[in-house]
């Protein structure tokens, strides 16, 4: 069907080529998997962002409750540790968290009687930073005054989650590289094929004066044809499952995954994945063919 | 046009199909091939159309060393030839105009040119009324004369044709060749290799005869040129 300029038909019969039947919808396949690890690659990044930020540039000191130790209130040291960290250099602001603050914090794990006055909650103060602090320094000031406290800058959390960003883009890369290697790899059986198939044509052609890329550009058109049309396949259902798995995110009652979503940017490459298989099968023919070609006198 | 000296040509290890073949054909002329069958014919023809390479010996085509020329140079150089092949070669997915229609649209000419003419030089063979039909459901004759249009509808300086009338009654293969002849008044050279003595006798022109790989250029009874 590889229709040529001008809407007439190719020189070559490539359309009813076996391999031609499947291409299409190998690179369907090829293209959703490519979507997917894409589109993983971007939530756990976006993710990760919204996390580091969050929690880079910020302190968040915990009160245990301590109960039966011979030490004051928990709201007297909560006081003490907040006159403390309002004095430290580099500390921007220092808000502790009411009760029912840290009880929201916590439903996700606890469930709702996680608001229960019984359970010795400790306290969280939010401290909010904008120059370097001293935090060895800080958590024995902190320890002196509000026994119980505990400094936490997030270090341990920081390094991890970047560490496992970087694996999943990582992972993500490796998986578009072996799908693209998939893909070039079926391009060039399938246009070997057309090749062997259609000998006794590719030769008449080039000994009436075709050049080589005239002959190749028959197998791109046609190519490209095929994995356009297999590619938006592919594209349709990446996104169909993407946005199911996307809206089942949303609707979970307990909150333990943050927002999913993908920006209008973010679809918007996906939307490219289709293309750019259409042009890596695009190289990929013309390197074949001519590469083929030049055994021809 | 054409050159060849001392050309050899052999397949593989095996012995020379062609041996010491030395002749040159004028531009604008007109030559019969001839022999028997196995005689070499079809291979002489080959290394003319370019479709191989001598296995020694030297060939000018078109003043062009063709051991000097490069592979990207042959593809013009090939437009410039047109070739009737004996099985015609036909493509069966495409439509007689589109058969017709190659040379035009591998030299990139302009596709509403192209179909004009082609419709016109199929008219001219008489397939008008066949312009879209494919070759499957042509007669023998029918796809001889499209072959036929289709290696001249490029106005080729050199026109080689490999048994053109040997799927035609006379009538058509006399028609055949007055379409040669008047390509060759126009100044294409033309070499028609044939077993049809009754042909090679009403057109009175010189022909090369192959023997057993061994050329043998026999001169015409009335010689119209030197």
């Amino acid at each position: 069907m590889a229709l040529f300029l001008l809407g007439r038909p190719s020189d070559l019969p490539l359309a009813k080529d076996p391999s031609s039947r499947f291409l299409a919808w190998i690179t369907a396949l090829m293209v959703f998997l490519a979507a997917l690890a894409l589109a993983g690659a971007m939530v756990v990044s976006d993710m990760a962002r919204r996390w580091d930020n969050g929690l880079a540039g910020g302190l968040t000191v915990q009160i245990a409750p301590l109960p039966g130790a011979p030490v004051a209130p928990l709201d007297e040291r909560v006081e003490a540790a907040l006159t403390v960290l309002r004095a430290a250099p580099g500390v921007r602001t220092a808000t502790a968290l009411d009760a029912a603050a840290t009880a929201r914090l916590l439903e996700p794990w606890l469930g709702p009687e996680a608001g229960d006055p019984l359970l010795p909650m400790p306290r969280l103060i939010d401290v909010a930073t904008d120059g370097p602090v001293d935090v060895p320094g800080l958590t024995l000031r902190l320890k002196s005054a509000a026994p119980g406290a505990t400094l936490d800058d997030h270090a341990v959390w920081l390094a991890d989650l970047r560490a496992f960003a970087g694996a999943v883009h990582l992972a993500a890369l490796g998986v578009v590289g072996l799908i693209g290697g998939a893909g070039v790899m079926t391009v060039v059986f399938s246009v070997r094929a057309g090749l062997a198939i259609h000998r006794h044509v590719v030769e008449l052609l080039h000994l009436m004066g075709a050049t080589d890329r005239y002959v190749s550009r028959q197998f791109e058109t046609h190519v490209v044809g095929l994995t356009l049309r297999g590619g938006l396949i592919g594209l349709l259902l990446a996104v169909a499952a993407l946005a199911g798995t996307l809206r089942a995110s949303q609707e979970l009652r307990a909150s333990l995954l943050p927002d999913l979503a993908l920006a209008p940017w973010q679809w918007a490459a996906l939307a490219l994945v289709p293309l750019a298989a259409a042009l890596l099968a695009r190289m990929t023919a013309r390197w074949t063919v001519l590469r083929t070609l030049e055994s021809l006198p | 046009m054409i050159r060849f000296e001392n050309v050899g040509l052999r397949y593989g290890t095996e012995s020379e199909v062609l041996r010491d073949i030395s002749f040159t054909l004028p531009p604008g002329s007109f030559h019969f091939m001839t022999g028997a069958s196995g005689a070499g014919k079809s291979s002489l023809l080959k290394l003319m159309y370019l479709a191989h390479r001598p296995s020694r010996g030297l060939i000018t085509l078109f003043g062009r060393d063709m051991a000097r020329v490069t592979r990207a140079e042959l593809p013009e150089m090939r437009r410039q030839i047109g070739v009737v092949f004996q099985d015609f070669a036909l493509l069966d997915h495409l439509s007689a105009l589109d058969n017709v229609a190659l040379p035009l649209r591998m030299g990139g000419a302009p596709e509403a040119d192209t179909v004009a003419h082609c419709t016109e030089i199929l008219r001219w063979v008489g397939l008008g009324n066949h312009l879209h039909a494919k070759p499957s459901t042509l007669s023998g004759g029918q796809q001889q004369r499209v072959a036929i249009a289709r290696s001249v509808i490029n106005r080729p300086r050199l026109l080689l044709a490999d048994e053109p009338t040997g799927n035609v009654d006379d009538g058509i293969g006399m028609r055949l060749l007055y379409l040669f002849e008047e390509l060759h008044k126009l100044g294409t050279t033309v070499v028609i290799a044939t077993h049809n003595e009754a042909l090679i006798r009403r057109f009175d022109h010189p022909h090369l005869h192959l023997d057993n790989g061994r050329l043998q250029v026999v001169p015409a009874r009335n010689p119209r040129w030197g």
